[in-house]
């Protein structure tokens, strides 16, 4: 199922390569409730359905729900950078960090349209070479 | 008779750092604090409910240090609810008739800095600040930020959460810090994550606290009423399904979902409450927990703190203590200590931090994970 064969492997369980080898966002939709959550399910934590669940590709865009400004963090982590939480169009919360941002409240703002893009995990880390990751970046479209 | 059951015998040991103990050593204490308040002797412990959340088989380890009974003994882990759920454990297990007198005693020994969560996520290499940060700072900070969004609470309002909580320690001789740290002191700290400064995240420390528990029958033979304080409702609950839990940590409804049972069972309402222990591990938690244990209307909670409401002489004084901000927060320890703090005031032994009059506490605490312990306590 994960055959991946780029280069660079995806951090989380939950990026998938598609036929053309692009990243993406995996996540599971319970037909019973309806509810999609980020990454593989076999039954739903929502409404406790069984077997219920359909593997979906999220979205690439969405809109900030959440986010904090992280100054001290581990060793070999960049900082300041901003911790942001998405809820994607049509489905799926999942967090990353908003790059291409000044890291300041003034600039970040609640709901604002973000698009989700994948980069080289060790432009976030120290250890991150050969691996991709997903990113939030404002979203192009609203930014012209 | 009823089968109410009563705190008799509770303390804690000065929050601090003891390089050298282990969490049973410093169980031990605090057990023998507890077992002195109320005259009774380790013998006479029908069963032993012992919180850490770190290592096994605590419980037993401390009965080496001050008597091996061959009590049963029931170790327990929660998250930060733990040691609440070790006293809610030894509260069933009398209210079901099974015993007269339990022992719940929490401890924990902690390590230095941040407490990183563990790679359970199952990602190939660790995600701290590559997949955002799930560091406890900033996940108590996107819960301000949160309330922020949806009232417009500010990083000042957040601060002052910690001036207060500092200022009700320089009273309590049993917090690890007793110092003032005013609002610019606060702003000015260094940020760890938005909107929380150093001095709105409590402290690593070790400690542990300690309760005797028992039925009204006993307690009467005993003549212990005189000090008693009722255990009159107590609610535990794990985090039901939200939107965004799984991604966002939700600590807001699993609060409210423990403190409706609590209420319900004691057949109060926030209304009754007269003075509050919280679990202000970061400064940002406290606004948003006034709403949910519902001591304020919803997005009134900054407003509330403005007010004065929660500190000295206002309507719901919160974290007399001086809260974990101050205290310290020794993760397994916390629970039954902030049991002990409302105790103190039920019996009129809080000393110069004394609320006057105090009839009802409300003591919560909630771990990530999550679960969220609510206890009810009644000057008996």
């Amino acid at each position: 199922m994960n055959d991946i064969t780029a280069t660079e492997r995806p951090v989380a369980p939950y990026t998938e390569l598609d036929e053309n080898g692009a990243p993406y966002l995996l996540g599971s939709r319970c037909g019973a409730c309806g509810q999609t959550h980020l990454g593989r399910f076999e039954n739903c934590p929502k409404c406790g359905a069984r077997n219920a669940m359909d593997v979906v590709r999220l979205a690439s865009h969405g809109t900030l729900y959440n986010y904090t400004i992280v100054h001290r963090s581990l060793p070999g982590v960049k900082v300041p950078f901003v911790s942001a939480t998405v809820d994607l169009d049509g489905g799926g919360t999942v967090r990353g960090n908003l790059i291409d941002i000044v890291p300041d409240p003034s600039h970040v703002k609640f709901g604002m349209p973000v698009d989700v893009i994948f980069r080289s995990a060790s432009t976030a880390v120290a250890d991150g070479d050969g691996f991709i990751a997903h990113f939030f970046i404002p979203a192009q479209e609203a930014a012209q | 008779m009823s089968n109410d059951v009563y705190v008799v015998g509770i303390d804690m040991i000065k929050f601090g750092r003891f390089d050298d103990a282990k969490p049973e050593s410093l169980a031990a204490r605090a057990t023998l604090l507890a077992l002195d308040d109320c005259g009774q002797t380790i013998q006479d412990m029908q069963a032993i409910y012992a919180g850490t959340c770190n290592g096994t088989m605590m419980g037993q380890r401390m009965l080496h240090y001050i008597g091996q009974t061959g009590a049963p003994v029931v170790n327990v882990t929660n998250a930060c609810a733990t040691g609440a759920t070790a006293f809610r454990e030894a509260f069933i297990a009398i209210k079901a008739g099974l015993y007269d007198t339990c022992l719940a005693v929490g401890s924990e020994k902690m390590g230095k800095g941040m407490l990183v969560p563990k790679n359970s996520g199952g990602t190939a290499i660790p995600t701290e600040g590559l997949l955002g940060s799930g560091v406890m700072p900033s996940v108590f900070a996107q819960m301000g930020m949160e309330h922020s969004r949806k009232y417009g609470t500010t990083f000042e309002q957040f601060a002052r959460v910690s001036e207060k909580n500092h200022k009700h320690s320089v009273l309590n001789p049993k917090a690890m810090y007793q110092k003032e740290t005013p609002l610019d002191m606060v702003m000015e700290a260094e940020m760890i994550a938005y909107p929380l400064t150093k001095l709105m995240c409590s402290v690593n420390v070790d400690g542990a606290a300690a309760a005797v528990l028992m039925s009204e029958k006993r307690t009467k033979e005993l003549g212990l009423m005189n000090r008693a304080v009722r255990v009159k409702g107590s609610g535990l609950a794990s985090d039901p399904f939200t939107d965004r839990n799984l991604v966002m940590q939700d600590v807001n409804t699993v609060t409210r979902l423990a403190a409706a049972r609590a209420y319900e069972m004691a057949g109060v309402g926030p209304e009754d409450v007269n003075l509050v222990e919280l679990h202000d591990c970061f400064a940002t938690a406290e606004i948003p927990h006034y709403e949910n244990l519902g001591l304020c209307a919803e997005g009134e909670g900054g407003a509330f703190l403005d007010s004065g409401a929660t500190t000295f002489g206002g309507k719901v004084p919160v974290n007399l203590s001086g809260g974990l901000l101050s205290k310290g927060h020794p993760l397994g320890a916390t629970g039954i200590a902030n049991i002990y703090e409302i105790a103190q005031h039920l019996r009129g032994e809080a000393g110069k931090r004394q609320m006057e009059g105090a009839t009802i506490g409300l003591t919560h605490v909630v771990g990530l994970g999550s679960a969220c312990a609510v206890h009810i306590l009644e000057k008996a």
